[in-house]
């Protein structure tokens, strides 16, 4: 066993890891909020980064005016999903809404390739692709970017959830229907955590746009982030930052040994053991609450 | 009206408890069954075969998990896995001369086996982690399926499917092949209806409206479950495999890819939870709207003299789809059976609509 190679292969999962964990923030915020899983988060992440090529190739603004404008338009959008689809949707079976988030997917997807098309365009964010030497090990600087982003957005919601703001959507989170007793209003709240959400899904689309280029691929990281998630539990934001690093960490490293044996293509089939191993075993995940049900 | 209730009296149980009590219920489903069995004579060989076949028989894997997921109230996020089970094990059985009938029941039973170890997840989570879960063991199963030699022939490879032989007789025309779907799928929907009032059918429902509650009163949740896991994956299994003999011909890892398993979904959801016509409606609906949808698109655009792109075309059809899975959730979630229900509803008692229970 060599150990710098066995050390890359963490480090870089471990990095990389940290950026699936912005697509499970977003997943994360919802389900704190409104007790949604949001199985959309995965196309919207897809939408996010074709609404900033689009704004910087359409329009023919610079990148960093781009990336804000279309972080700002998806705040509308993510209002929008939630005003349209989700809010009448409250208090339905739990099928309902997952099949609600499902349906969302199919057709966010599907409108963003009619519109824009489906060949793969590239996401220049000028990250250069210049090899990052730490010591001996050599690092992808776009996952260490990744990775200070991710980090800079969990302090960004441990500060943000001390504000005014931030507690009202905890109250929300805690309990809805005493939080509207006391005059909170559950709808203004919900809406904006569909709103940060969905800006969150823009600064993953583009941190991913950035890696792997802008194609329909972006919508296939919903199973890495909901995987995070749910191994952090699903409402707890440190668990999803911790989870992301693990989940990295085990898939860059499985995956690098496995592959060789069995042919390619084992990164999907150990993140999807992990999602069931960790139902099975502690289904609220790392840090997430354990409900007790009524009967 | 076609309806009419009055003068209808059951004097024996057994009237009351008929499968279907009103006799313009039972004209109805004559009428239907003799269009059923003279569509070969009536319909075009294309329409028998590209639309009415296929029909059949994704509406039996429909009511399939329409058992686990309307009546069971268990999530089943990975049915087309288990379709795909039942689909390699009865062709790699019919390849390796198993006679066909056996081939495919031991399709079913490889299903049911698999299907029991989804269900090991549903007795430990429940509600959205099990969904969760089945539809990550849907992954591990395209996994499986695509990247063992043994099973797919390869990567990227199909599996030719041998022709079919229903005891000794070669059945190769359409219309022999319509008849065996349209068989199985007259078998499901019996017993599905039968289902309904069986007392296992009952103990799935105490199960689906309260797993706990069932348990106070005596139904041995657990073992429900499993009952519900298996009988539905069996049914899945057999579809999967006749969906493979007499539709495809041949077997690959995308037709029960994890897309196949969503549009299951959407077809129980559209059609409508529990409702075995709905069932019908369902999978008639999201099988077909898609072409039809591609058609009116041209016509439209042909019309306004505009011109689309191949790619927007190809992808307008599923933003349809998915559009049509959010409207049917926002305007009737119950579905298209449903919608039937209200209309049988209003016709039972009309024109006398405050008569109404």
């Amino acid at each position: 066993m060599d150990f710098s190679l066995f050390a890359e292969l963490a480090i870089n999962g471990a990095l990389s890891g940290l950026m699936y964990s912005l697509v499970a923030l977003g997943i994360v915020l919802i389900y704190k909020s409104s007790s949604v899983p949001n199985l959309a988060q995965g196309a919207m992440t897809m939408l996010g980064a074709y609404v900033v090529l689009a704004i910087a190739n359409g329009i023919g603004l610079p990148m960093w005016t781009a990336i804000p404008l279309a972080m700002g338009t998806m705040f509308f959008v993510g209002m929008g999903i939630e005003r349209v689809a989700l809010r009448r949707l409250a208090g339905r079976p739990i099928i309902m809404i997952l099949m609600m988030t499902l349906g969302l997917d199919i057709f966010i997807r599907a409108t963003t390739m009619a519109i824009w098309g489906g060949s793969s365009r590239p996401m220049s964010i000028g990250i250069s692709d210049e090899p990052l030497f730490l010591g001996p090990l050599l690092l992808n600087r776009s996952y260490v970017v990744g990775a200070v982003v991710a980090a800079a957005l969990f302090a960004i919601f441990f500060f943000f959830f001390r504000t005014r703001r931030g507690i009202v959507l905890r109250a929300i989170s805690d309990d809805y229907i005493a939080s509207w007793s006391i005059g909170i209003s559950v709808e203004r709240g919900v809406a904006f955590s569909w709103a940060m959400s969905s800006v969150l899904a823009t600064t993953a689309g583009v941190l991913w746009g950035s890696v792997q280029g802008v194609n329909q691929g972006l919508a296939l990281l919903l199973l890495k982030g909901l995987t995070v998630a749910v191994l952090g539990g699903l409402d707890s934001i440190g668990g999803a930052i911790l989870a992301g690093l693990l989940l990295g960490l085990l898939e860059g490293v499985a995956s690098g040994y496995l592959d060789p044996l069995v042919g390619g293509g084992s990164r999907d089939l150990v993140v999807a053991a992990t999602l069931i191993l960790t139902i099975l075993i502690r289904p609220h995940g790392l840090f997430g609450r354990h409900d007790i049900e009524r009967i | 009206m076609l309806f009419r209730q009055s003068g209808i009296f059951h004097t024996s149980y057994a009237d009351a408890r008929a499968l279907f009590p009103l006799p313009a219920d039972r004209w109805m489903i004559g009428l239907l069954l003799a269009f059923a069995l003279t569509a070969p004579l009536t319909m075009s060989s294309l329409v028998l075969s590209t639309h009415l076949l296929p029909w059949l028989v994704w509406t039996a894997a429909v009511l399939g998990l329409n058992l686990i997921l309307g009546w069971a109230g268990q999530f089943h996020f990975g049915y087309a896995a288990i379709m795909g089970i039942g689909a390699y094990t009865a062709v790699h059985g019919a390849r390796n001369g198993i006679p066909w009938e056996i081939a495919v029941v031991l399709g079913g039973v490889m299903a049911a086996v698999i299907g029991i170890v989804f269900a090991f997840a549903a007795l430990r989570v429940k509600g959205l982690y099990l969904a969760l879960s089945t539809l990550a063991l849907q992954f591990v199963m395209d996994w499986v399926i695509s990247h063992v030699p043994a099973i797919s022939g390869g990567s990227q490879a199909t599996l030719q499917a041998p022709a079919m032989r229903l005891l000794g007789q070669a059945v190769t025309s359409e219309t022999g092949l319509y008849y065996v779907a349209l068989g199985w799928c007259l078998l499901v929907t019996v017993f599905m209806l039968n289902l309904r009032r069986s007392a296992l059918g009952r103990a799935l429902v105490a199960v689906r409206e309260k797993d706990f509650a069932a348990a106070v009163i005596g139904v041995h949740s657990l073992y429900y479950k499993l009952v519900a896991f298996a009988t539905s994956s069996f049914i899945g299994g057999v579809s999967g495999a006749i969906l493979i003999f007499t539709f495809y011909r041949a077997a690959t890892p995308e037709q029960f890819a994890v897309n196949v398993s969503i549009e299951l979904l959407a077809m129980v959801i559209v059609g409508g939870l529990g409702s075995i016509i709905g069932s019908y409606f369902g999978a008639a609906f999201i099988l077909l709207m898609p072409g039809l949808m591609n058609s009116l698109i041209a016509w439209l655009a042909q019309l306004a003299g505009a011109s689309l792109g191949v790619e927007t075309l190809a992808h307008i059809p599923h933003a349809v789809y998915g559009a049509l899975i959010i409207v049917f959730l926002l305007v009737e979630p119950m579905g298209l059976g449903k919608m039937y229900n209200n209309l049988r509803n209003y016709l039972l008692v009309w024109p006398f609509g405050y008569a109404r229970k």
